[in-house]
């Protein structure tokens, strides 16, 4: 199972409470585990990335293990601690506005 | 005795405020989710326990929330709470889904708008700021979004189409936002004639449809707008607000940026009204439940300065359809007052007294429940308060 830790407010829209857990077949990438989450709770579709273009969005980044992979393809594959469940995904929002 | 449902959208969450017909004891239930900008909400008058609610983020985009208790409980339509599998055809995650019809079939619309600094610019969906339930069943819903755009849902905001018809029209190229961003914020629908349809747009205008949304034609004959390179274009007015009375749906009032205007042939030709109002900039225009005459504005200093004249909010009341204005200020504070009163953020409620509301960027919400004549607060210490909507309920 991969782990993700979501920020508070899309916690709050998909009712759940701490990190979700999320069955990935195949490569674990970034592109994969979004997909396992939305078809997991599709009430936070296009939240974390536009509908149509799957681009993250702008406020959003991607962290594991110590390292932002915001940037990264997003079907390279994560890290393997990320992979193997010892490590989350980090969805984090950018602190910024009031 | 009849209960009266306030629906308050702030920059941090939804708030409910109910009352008894005499509006003196308010409960209030809220922050809705808390820490996200509600838009707008506004309930069904079909069916006043179905709410809708626009919820928007900076970081997470738009989601559409709805209730079918009246507000106890609410949800995303299409998808239910502890439903995380989609059944058999039911479409799910798609009630945030607000996608600009760019199909050949519906007439390609337009691409581009014009930007700030005069050069085109693409259409792209940032929210929604108006929600405006049909009058006759509570699944059909138009919205009104930034980028400016008309949308409409027919199965309780399951998903949406665009009635691409209103940008597509032709003149969508001269159109371009406000301070604000590109927003359709108005939508009246006509009490009296199923296909007729009036929408406004900061900054483009008045626009109507008599065929149910399919197509569209700028309203704007009579605006003059000294801040556009021809005051009297057919488009590009930043206009603010228009009202209607239900029972006379062709007498039509608009606060525009500078001006108020009245039309008395659905948009046709317009009248500036604004007679001896203090100044005439404002956002909201509210007319009374059952005078069709009896209008209110809340004059704003300017577009510089996004608050009352001297300090001292005043809602101005007109018994003649404009032009002649009376201060109301029994029970609002004459000094040292700097809150803005949004464009969406009056409302009336239909009792016999008709009682008006409007919140403030301040976080007060306050009631007349004397037409006018009198206000009092409901609640201090909201946060800035974006929409303001009203239920009556038998």
């Amino acid at each position: 199972m991969i782990r993700v830790e979501l920020p508070a407010h899309l916690r709050a829209l998909a009712h759940v409470k701490g990190e979700v857990s999320v069955e990935v077949a195949g490569s674990v990438s970034v592109l994969s585990v979004l997909d396992a989450v939305e078809a997991q709770f599709p009430m936070l579709r296009g939240t974390i990335r536009d509908h149509v273009t799957q681009q993250r969005r702008p406020f959003l980044r991607f962290f594991a293990c110590g390292e932002d992979l915001s940037h990264d393809p997003a079907d390279q594959p994560l890290p393997q601690e990320v992979a193997s469940g010892k490590e989350p995904l980090l969805i984090v929002g950018a602190i910024a506005g009031g | 005795m009849s209960t009266v449902r306030v629906l308050v959208g702030t920059r941090k969450g939804a708030f409910v405020l109910t009352s008894d017909g005499k509006r003196g004891k308010w409960d209030v239930s809220g922050p809705h989710f808390p820490g996200w900008e509600i838009y707008h909400a506004k309930g069904s008058p079909a069916d006043p326990n179905r709410l809708y609610v626009s919820q928007t983020s900076g970081w997470f985009g738009q989601i559409i929330q709805r209730s079918d208790d009246g507000g106890k409980t609410w949800f995303q339509p299409g998808t239910p709470p502890g439903e995380t599998t989609a059944p058999g055809g039911q479409p799910k995650g798609e009630s945030n889904k607000f996608l600009y019809d760019t199909s050949a079939e519906t007439g390609a619309p337009l691409t581009t708008h014009q930007f700030y600094d005069g050069t085109q610019h693409p259409w792209e969906f940032k929210r929604v700021w108006h929600l405006e339930p049909s009058l006759t069943d509570p699944d059909t819903v138009y919205a009104g979004v930034e980028d400016a755009a008309l949308f409409k849902t027919t199965d309780g905001g399951k998903t949406w189409q665009e009635l691409s018809g209103l940008r597509g029209h032709g003149t969508g190229p001269n159109w371009q936002p406000g301070a604000g961003g590109m927003c359709l914020h108005t939508i009246l629908l006509d009490p009296k004639d199923a296909r007729r349809i009036f929408i406004a747009i900061s900054a483009a205008g008045a626009f109507r449809s008599d065929d149910g949304g399919k197509s569209w034609k700028p309203i704007n004959k009579g605006l003059k707008s000294l801040y556009i390179p021809n005051p009297e274009a057919e488009v590009g007015h930043c206009v603010h607000r228009i009202a209607q009375p239900k029972s006379r749906p062709d007498l039509l009032y608009m606060q525009k940026h500078w001006d108020v205007m009245r039309s008395l042939d659905a948009g046709d030709t317009w009248t500036e009204v604004s007679g001896n109002l203090p100044t005439d900039f404002g956002f909201v225009i509210e007319v009374h439940a059952h005078e069709p005459e009896t209008i209110y504005v809340v004059p704003i200093k300017s577009d510089g300065e996004h608050f009352p004249l001297d300090g001292k909010l005043r809602v101005y009341r007109s018994k003649t359809g404009g032009n002649e204005w009376q201060e109301m200020t029994k029970g609002l504070p004459q000094k040292d007052c700097y809150v803005n009163v949004l464009r969406d953020a009056m409302a009336v409620d239909s009792l016999d007294k008709c009682g008006v509301y409007f919140g403030t960027t301040g976080g007060q919400v306050y009631c007349s429940a004397d037409a006018g004549d009198s206000w009092s607060p409901i609640v201090h210490d909201l946060p800035a308060v974006y929409s303001v909507e009203v239920q009556t309920i038998p």
